[in-house]
């Protein structure tokens, strides 16, 4: 793993929201081809880190480098980073003025400036890839949440990103729908995309990982491979926080 | 059958002039409502903003303009700065500069309300998607932006257009006024004409604003959820 490239740096970054550190010297690096995967309780900062990969979120302290670039909100730079750098919400954020076919071709056409009927095509072959052809001239509004943060994904796809940030995609999901999502993220997996991913559902993280970020309290207290993290915790705060993932069988007198 | 006073109307140019009249009401408010989209939509934009100093000021003129009653407004700029200032306005000019006056302000509380709420989130995906601030508000949150905006604004368009009746207090011979001028010219042949004219007035009023009204509705349910 460390020999492949190394695409996004973390280094000892700090981000307060007034006096609370949200994340506290905290360094990650991501390399090309891996999955890396960030569980924690909630209001750790796990999402807050994916929205600083993107330059979303000021930080006070540290850097973020995407291949060497700095990754910075404020600087011109950042829209050409961000092209390069997916991420897909919790909220899915489809625009709703558009239809399902414009959703995933707008940043195409109108940040790649690419060829209309080349891209109609590339997204037509994405829709299908999850199963969503059907759907290409629906409103977003006329989706079921499963659907629509399906379409997200692919949004994001289409804009060829070197890696994928996915914030809690699955978390306002209805059960059923949850897995029709991640069986998406782990197609993707499977191709070898890089994906950073932030999630609650630990038997997909512990399937999808090959690395695993425990963070509490905005510090990084485990890093391990899936099998490492979930069948062996080094750390009390990990097995403690695993431990609220099982629950003991009821014993009656 | 009650003598309803409609004959009166067909007086000589007398239904002709009180169209007439419908056409400087419709005229004020169209111009006003001009003014008040060219006004007030950079200022709701600018009212979106965080900064305080902008803020404080756009509440103080939005609170004026609601508090004033549009009749004192009128009197103040048609008698109070002609006096004061000593310079010559038009009675209709002065009716536009308040109409105007009073629509920015409503116009860019609208905008301002349309425009914070598109959820942040919006931004924030087009922004991922390696959209810059420019292409953003353009194509991801003017267009949302509009399609909440509409309804309401043609409502507003609706109660300025019913507000022009005002304006005859300060000389402006519109709809109102020429029915008025009607009824009085005619006292003696026809002292029912003041439910005909007045009837037909109101009658006039709404085919004006009736249209509008249902595109209003219209593009409610089109764009409804959006």
């Amino acid at each position: 793993m460390s020999k492949r490239e190394e695409i996004i740096r973390v280094d000892h970054i700090t981000k307060r929201y007034d006096e609370n550190a949200v994340l506290d010297d905290f360094s990650l690096s991501v390399h090309e081809g891996e999955v890396v995967v960030i569980v924690g309780p909630s209001g750790c900062g796990k999402s807050t880190i994916l929205r600083i990969m993107n330059g979303l979120e000021p930080i006070q302290k540290g850097e973020v480098t995407y291949r060497g670039e700095k990754v910075d909100g404020k600087l011109g730079s950042i829209t050409r980073i961000r092209e390069k750098v997916g991420m897909v919400f919790q909220s899915y954020e489809l625009f709703p003025h558009k239809t399902i076919l414009q959703n995933i071709m707008l940043a195409s056409i109108l940040v790649q400036k690419r060829d209309r009927r080349e891209v109609k095509e590339e997204a037509l072959q994405l829709l299908a890839r999850v199963g969503l052809s059907e759907k290409k001239d629906a409103y977003p509004r006329q989706l079921s949440g499963g659907q629509k943060q399906r379409v997200a994904i692919v949004r994001a796809l289409a804009m060829h990103p070197e890696v994928l940030l996915f914030d809690e995609v699955t978390a306002a999901l209805d059960p059923e729908m949850v897995r029709e999502v991640l069986d998406v993220l782990l197609s993707l997996a499977k191709e070898g995309k890089t994906m950073v991913i932030v999630t609650h559902e630990m038997s997909f993280a512990k399937a999808v990982a090959d690395r695993v970020i425990f963070l509490d309290g905005g510090h990084m207290e485990e890093e391990g491979t899936a099998s490492e993290f979930f069948d062996h915790p080094k750390t009390e705060r990990a097995k403690q926080f695993l431990h609220t993932f099982t629950y003991d069988k009821v014993e009656r007198e | 059958m009650q003598n309803l006073g409609i004959d009166v109307l067909f007086k000589g140019t007398n239904m002709m002039r009180l169209l007439g009249g419908l056409w400087v009401s419709l005229r004020i408010s169209l111009i006003a409502v001009l003014f008040s989209i060219l006004l007030g939509v950079p200022l709701g934009i600018l009212m979106s903003r965080k900064s305080r100093i902008i803020r404080a000021i756009t509440r103080l003129y939005l609170e004026i303009v609601r508090i004033m009653p549009q009749m004192v407004l009128l009197f103040i700029v048609f008698f109070g700065t002609t006096r004061v200032f000593g310079w010559n306005l038009d009675a209709e000019v002065a009716s536009v500069i308040v109409f105007s006056f009073w629509g920015c302000a409503e116009m860019s509380d609208l905008v301002r309300g349309a425009l914070i709420s598109i959820p942040k989130h919006q931004y924030e995906s087009a922004k991922a998607l390696g959209m810059n601030s420019l292409t953003v508000f353009v194509f991801i949150i003017l267009p949302q932006t509009i399609r909440r905006l509409l309804p309401l604004s043609i409502n507003l368009v609706t109660r300025m257009i019913k507000t022009t009746s005002l304006v005859m207090m300060i000389g402006v011979v519109e709809v109102l006024k020429v029915g008025q001028q009607i009824i009085e010219a005619n006292r003696t042949s026809s002292p029912n004409a003041a439910f005909g004219v007045y009837g037909t007035v109101l009658l006039l009023y709404f085919i004006g604003c009736w249209p509008i009204s249902m595109l209003s509705k219209y593009l409610e349910k089109k764009w409804n959820n959006v």
